[in-house]
């Protein structure tokens, strides 16, 4: 694995933020003591005059975004994705979503690989709550390139956009200059035994997981299903219609995020057997990224082991 | 001011207020209580401080007035209306299934409001961030919001002010409505915020104390606010809950409880009583 180019999908979100002052002087850039975790202080030291600290004060930061916005700058608020989603939702629902103001978050730290940081870090919830606001945009890149791509979709997008980004340093699978376009899910992998639907970390995971199935005879479809709202419905039909069962995977609980929004959409209109592969009800612990990770099955061996059962072999 | 101006203020506050009487009478609930406390602000703010254009409500480099206490939305609505932004008599739809005059103001359907705002505490907020676009776009106009004394007990209220003071916006001006009665009573007795004048000096705020209900104290301190350089400018005003009528005024009660028919015809024919008073002088 060490030819593997990795990169955390937040220094994708960094870069994307550079490119973007570059270009659009609206860009604007707020950050809650976090810059240099976020990678918005990448954009500080590019656009110092266009890059605003709000202090350790998420539910602030998120109604000055609001107002930056109502008065015509496209903001890009960040912080964690635990207080930038669960502490801050409030204002984002009343503030940003209710409004429908031209507001980007950009949340990194999702997910249980945070690792180190331990439970009160890993937001396992922020699909579940960012998906529940009307007129929210809800994204997971799976690689850095993904997610500078997303950051710049995201500008071009009208209207309040959640980005969830992670910490890790991750496989990077797509080529540079990846063109990202919201609410299209991508296929990695041909197949047609069973589909897996991922997004974030876990897309690599169900690459390598399509692999080892193949060896055993099972041809899964692997989707990067990066936008969780507005869902790729056309291609969850088509996977559900093609491959008769689908296995959905992310870092997030199993409670209203992508398998939540995968099985509500096909149980009102072509009933498919799903399983969710996600965090079931719990919290995470403190542990290097990757032993969290495998310890709640958020690996590419539980996904196998669960396509094998699913597939009865 | 001249004394004509004066009359003509207080004549239009009144009218504010019986639009306020008369729309939360017609909607059978909504917040008079407040937002007659803040009617001569309201009507100071429409008809003589704030740079806006009815017939282009949505004119870029107009000045900004975000209603952080929006409950009160039917002071900030009776204004706009009598300010023209929109036909008077819509103000009776208030509340109502189909009516663009929701509870809490929208900025997506009333002519002329700023900013969506309802939930306490973030008005302000996004009222920093207007007056920090203004800044960043090198532009001139005023950002105003509007504060309940029993808003300010969120903290959210005090992270904006920390906010305004660290990104210096002199073209901020926070109003505080301190007429000392919440939905559970006395602010006091609630969670007292006070000393209030004091705590926004500590926040590195100019502020200014002054009776709500005074046009030349008003008029006043929003002009030196104006010359304010390097920090932003608060105004926290006494006021009565209730003001104008008398069964109303002072009554915590009337937060949020709209006038039955009976107390409709009494508040507005003290209303229009005073109307006349002012007309005839």
């Amino acid at each position: 694995m060490a030819d593997v180019k990795k990169m955390a999908t937040r220094d994708g979100y960094g870069k994307g933020l550079v490119a973007l002052g570059a270009e659009h002087a609206d860009v604007v850039v707020l950050d809650a003591d976090l810059a240099g975790s976020t990678k918005t202080g990448m954009f500080a030291k590019a656009y110092p005059d266009r890059h605003f600290n709000c202090g350790i004060a998420e539910g602030n930061m998120m109604s000055v975004a609001a107002g930056l916005a109502a008065s015509g700058l496209t903001p890009f608020a960040s912080s964690f994705a635990m207080f930038a989603s669960g502490r801050a939702f409030e204002q984002i629902r009343n503030s940003i979503g209710y409004p429908a103001l031209n507001v980007k978050i950009g949340a990194s730290h999702g997910g249980m690989s945070v690792g180190e940081d331990g439970a009160s870090h890993q937001c396992c919830e922020d699909f579940a709550l960012m998906r529940s606001i009307p007129g929210m945009v809800v994204i997971c890149p799976a690689d850095g390139v993904e997610a500078e791509a997303a950051t710049k979709a995201a500008y071009e997008h009208k209207g309040p956009v959640y980005l969830r980004m992670g910490r890790l340093a991750v496989p990077v699978f797509h080529e540079e200059g990846f063109q990202f376009t919201i609410g299209k899910g991508e296929v990695m992998r041909d197949g047609n035994d069973i589909a897996i639907i991922a997004n974030g970390l876990m897309v690599y995971e169900a690459i390598q997981a399509g692999k080892k199935l193949a060896q055993m005879g099972i041809n899964a479809r692997i989707i990067n299903m990066s936008t969780i709202k507005p869902l790729d419905e056309e291609l969850v039909l088509k996977c559900a219609k093609e491959c008769g069962k689908i296995i959905t995977c992310e870092e997030h609980s199993v409670i209203g995020g992508l398998g939540e929004a995968v099985c509500s959409f096909l149980s009102e209109t072509y009933p498919t057997p799903v399983k969710r592969i996600g965090v079931n009800d719990e919290f995470g612990f403190s542990g290097p990224a990757g032993e969290v990770l495998k310890a709640f099955g958020l690996c590419a061996d539980h996904i196998v082991e669960v396509a094998k059962d699913f597939c009865g072999k | 001011m001249t004394a004509q101006d004066k009359k003509q203020l207080a004549i239009t506050a009144c009218k504010v207020r019986m639009g306020i009487v008369e729309s939360t009478h017609a909607a059978k609930c909504g917040h008079p209580g407040g937002s007659l406390s803040a009617a001569d602000m309201f009507t100071y703010l429409y008809f003589k401080e704030l740079n806006v254009d009815p017939t282009n409500p949505k004119w870029e480099d107009r000045d900004r007035f975000v209603l952080s206490k929006g409950h009160t939305a039917p002071g900030l609505y009776s204004a706009l209306a009598l300010r023209g932004f929109f036909p008077v008599e819509d103000l009776l739809t208030l509340r109502k299934v189909g009516s663009y005059l929701q509870g809490h103001p929208n900025m997506n359907t009333v002519p002329g409001v700023d900013m969506s705002t309802g939930s306490l505490g973030q008005g302000i907020s996004a009222a920093c961030g207007m007056a920090l676009a203004s800044k960043t776009m090198g532009k001139n106009n005023r950002v105003y919001t509007l504060l309940g004394d029993g808003e300010i007990q969120e903290g959210q209220v005090w992270e904006a002010c920390m906010f305004a003071s660290h990104y210096k916006l002199d073209n901020l001006c926070v109003i505080i409505d301190n007429n000392g009665l919440q939905i559970d009573g006395d602010v006091a007795k609630v969670m007292s915020p006070y000393p209030i004048v004091d705590k926004l000096e500590a926040f590195g705020f100019q502020a200014y104390a002054i009776d709500g209900h005074d046009f030349d104290q008003i008029e006043e301190a929003l002009n030196a606010a104006k010359t304010v350089k390097g920090k932003p400018c608060a105004i926290v005003m006494k006021s009565v809950k209730g003001k104008g009528v008398s069964f109303m005024e002072n009554n915590a009660g009337w937060h949020g409880v709209a006038p039955n028919d009976a107390q409709f015809e009494q508040a507005m024919s003290e209303l229009k009583a005073q109307l006349k008073e002012l007309e005839g002088n």
